[in-house]
């Protein structure tokens, strides 16, 4: 299937929702890594919008990028409760370990605020993490 | 075979209970995966007739088996974590399985929406309003009252709306409720759709929390029938923190960004649409069923202190021995809280600081210890309940670089609609940077003899301080939500507190 067939099946399913964007928009960067200009223009079309507004609205969301990137991410989190149980004294090594090849993105906040440092990848949740932990985590991502 | 009950909440996964849980079944053994009990720091817990046994790694289970391991806690529910609260809307954790609607039923479940739908709308908002139940999103509005005003505007569509952005580190009861007790959350739903006239309800849920997301959606699928014709429907946000402002929430919701509105028109009034919308946090809808039961509501006004009625979900986090969720009334100390039930720092170390609510709460100083836990009284001393996390720091803390981090944070998540928040906060980075460095030097064109108009001297640390204090101020009286209006909370709070941590 071309891109621009899947892509007009994705705004197709979400036809005859209320406020259906931001769905569209989980799918589009879901299934193509990215929502990019083309992606923007076919949307903003089907919605009756411009792309300014399409365009708006996707550079507002953290979850949404315009370029897709092909490395593997592992997300930290950095918010207070994590800080206190001493994430950031782990970043070094993590970014050592990441080098070029494993994107690390900072989070504000996983939800396991009792047990960190916490990381995900994908959407497996990783808590109690040590310095060698994360390092292994990154390493496997 | 035995029958073993292992948790399949994110935090008990996130430990290993997913492994766990297949190792006891390759043994032959039944495994039930259960709603979490909430001693978060015994996780994975494996349950055997009642029995709790935990930390446990795989390694363990030949000991749990035989009855020789180390990690036995003996009876679950009588352990003093446990015994020692007052669980309504935590009643069925850790006891039933989240999806099963035998386990729901079999517990209470759904005896709350038969009994609404019997006393009909405005004796649901009577009782509500009776029972003193406050929005436990943080800003503590009474519940009732805002459930009248949706009752009272007449329109041909209304919503209800369940705020789960639940984006505050420290916090993690609505993930724990999503997770579960799906089935309490979208009773609660109902309910407020029968009292207000509302056929269609929104659950916002951050897109960080996937196992949420999962069983929400399972959940308003299998319980369709029982709610119709009120209808639930599932949305993910988008990585955006302030979208768990209710107003940006409702952008949020109908596709646009998530920029905050000016109030009015209240949401009550103009919501999702443009229609009249009840707004209300996971743990708020989560008390109405019990409300709703037969003499709820005045069991639940019989709890608390002074305006703060009921229970409140507690959740200690961070540097703490005992780390979990804690429901207990209004009124408890928070030196009771972090030392007694909390049991003090996971590093062993002296407790330096606790932040009360998040990240635009305030850093409350251990000489605080003997404040209740209680909106009023909260408020009286420039701090916040918010949504009931505690975050704990020991003396290896830094609160000139926490404070910094407040800022930092609110410089990233700001929506950018109002000035104080959006410039604030980034000022607010540098001027905490300028603090560090003991103060401001005139530098570059500053000095250039034809700059005639600028002050002669650079700012002394001080001065820089002062500074501080008046941004906090404007951001505090100038902006539009709470954000960059609580964000001087966690500042000043540290500046107050811990001076000398800004002066070294």
């Amino acid at each position: 299937m071309s891109r621009e067939q899947k892509l007009s099946e994705i705004i197709a399913d979400h036809a005859g929702r209320e406020g259906p964007l931001i769905p569209i928009l989980h799918d589009v960067q879901e299934e193509f890594g990215c929502v990019d200009e083309e992606a923007e223009q076919a949307i903003a079309a089907a919605l009756n919008l411009t792309r300014a507004e399409v365009h708006g609205v996707v550079s507002f969301y953290h979850d949404f990028k315009p370029k897709a990137d092909p490395r593997p991410v592992v997300q930290i989190c950095r918010a207070e409760s994590c800080k206190s149980r001493g994430v950031e004294a782990l970043i070094g090594d993590a970014e050592q370990a990441a080098g070029a090849r494993v994107k690390l993105h900072t989070v504000y906040c996983l939800g396991l605020c009792s047990s960190g440092p916490n990381a995900r990848v994908g959407d497996k949740l990783h808590a109690r993490l040590d310095s060698a932990a994360l390092v292994k985590l990154i390493e496997n991502a | 075979m035995t029958i073993v009950r292992i948790s399949d909440d994110a935090l008990a996964r996130a430990c290993g209970a997913d492994e766990l849980a297949a190792a006891f079944a390759k043994q032959g053994h039944e495994v039930q995966r259960v709603s979490s009990w909430g001693m978060h720091w015994l996780e994975p817990l494996v349950e055997i007739d009642g029995k709790g046994f935990g930390p446990v790694t795989v390694a363990d289970i030949d000991a749990i088996l035989d009855g020789s391991s180390d990690k036995a806690i003996g009876t679950i529910a009588e352990h003093p974590f446990i015994a020692s609260q007052q669980r309504l809307t935590f009643a069925r954790a850790g006891k039933t399985r989240p999806l099963n609607l035998e386990d729901y039923e079999a517990t209470g479940g759904w005896a709350g929406l038969k009994r609404a739908r019997r006393i009909g709308s405005d004796a649901i908002i009577e009782e509500v309003l009776a029972s003193g139940l406050r929005g436990r999103g943080g800003a503590g509005f009474p519940a009732g009252i805002k459930w009248k005003t949706v009752a009272g505007a007449a329109a041909d569509q209304k919503y209800i709306v369940c705020n789960a952005d639940e984006g505050d580190s420290a916090t993690f009861a609505d993930r724990m409720v999503m997770e579960g007790d799906p089935f309490q959350l979208i009773e609660g739903m109902a309910i407020a759709g029968e009292a207000v006239g509302a056929s269609k309800g929104y659950v916002y849920i951050r897109s960080e929390y996937p196992d949420a997301i999962a069983k929400m959606q399972a959940a308003a699928r299998i319980s369709a029938q029982i709610v119709a014709p009120f209808v639930v429907e599932i949305r993910v946000g988008a990585g955006a923190y302030v979208c768990g402002e209710e107003t940006s929430l409702l952008n949020s919701l109908e596709g646009k960004r998530g920029e905050v509105r000016a109030k009015p028109p209240l949401p009550a009034l103009k919501g999702l649409f443009g229609k009249p919308t009840v707004v209300n946090n996971v743990l708020t809808l989560t008390a109405i069923p019990h409300i709703l039961t037969e003499g709820g509501a005045a069991a639940y006004a019989a709890l608390g202190m002074g305006r703060s009625k009921g229970t409140m979900p507690i959740q200690l986090a961070g540097n703490i021995r005992h780390g979990g969720l804690y429901e207990t009334a209004f009124g408890i100390t928070l030196g009771e809280l972090v030392n007694d039930i909390g049991g003090g720092t996971a590093s062993g170390r002296p407790v330096k600081a606790v932040q009360v609510g998040g990240p635009l709460g305030a850093y409350l100083h251990p000489d605080q210890f003997d404040i209740p836990f209680d909106y009023e009284a909260y408020a009286a001393i420039d701090a916040l309940i918010g949504h009931a996390g505690l975050t704990v720091f020991d003396d290896t803390a830094d609160l000139r670089s926490m404070a910094r981090f407040a800022m930092e944070f609110c410089a990233v998540e700001s929506c950018g609609k109002c000035t104080p928040c959006r410039i604030g906060s980034t000022r607010g980075v540098e001027l905490i940077d300028r603090i560090s460095a003991g103060g401001r030097v005139l530098a570059g064109v500053e000095t250039a003899p034809q700059m005639h108009n600028m002050p002669k001297q650079g700012r002394t640390q001080d001065e820089e301080i002062q500074l501080l204090e008046d941004l906090c101020d404007t951001m505090k009286f100038g902006s539009l939500c709470a954000l960059g209006g609580f964000t001087p909370y966690p500042v000043m709070s540290a500046l107050k507190h811990w001076p000398e941590d800004f002066r070294k």
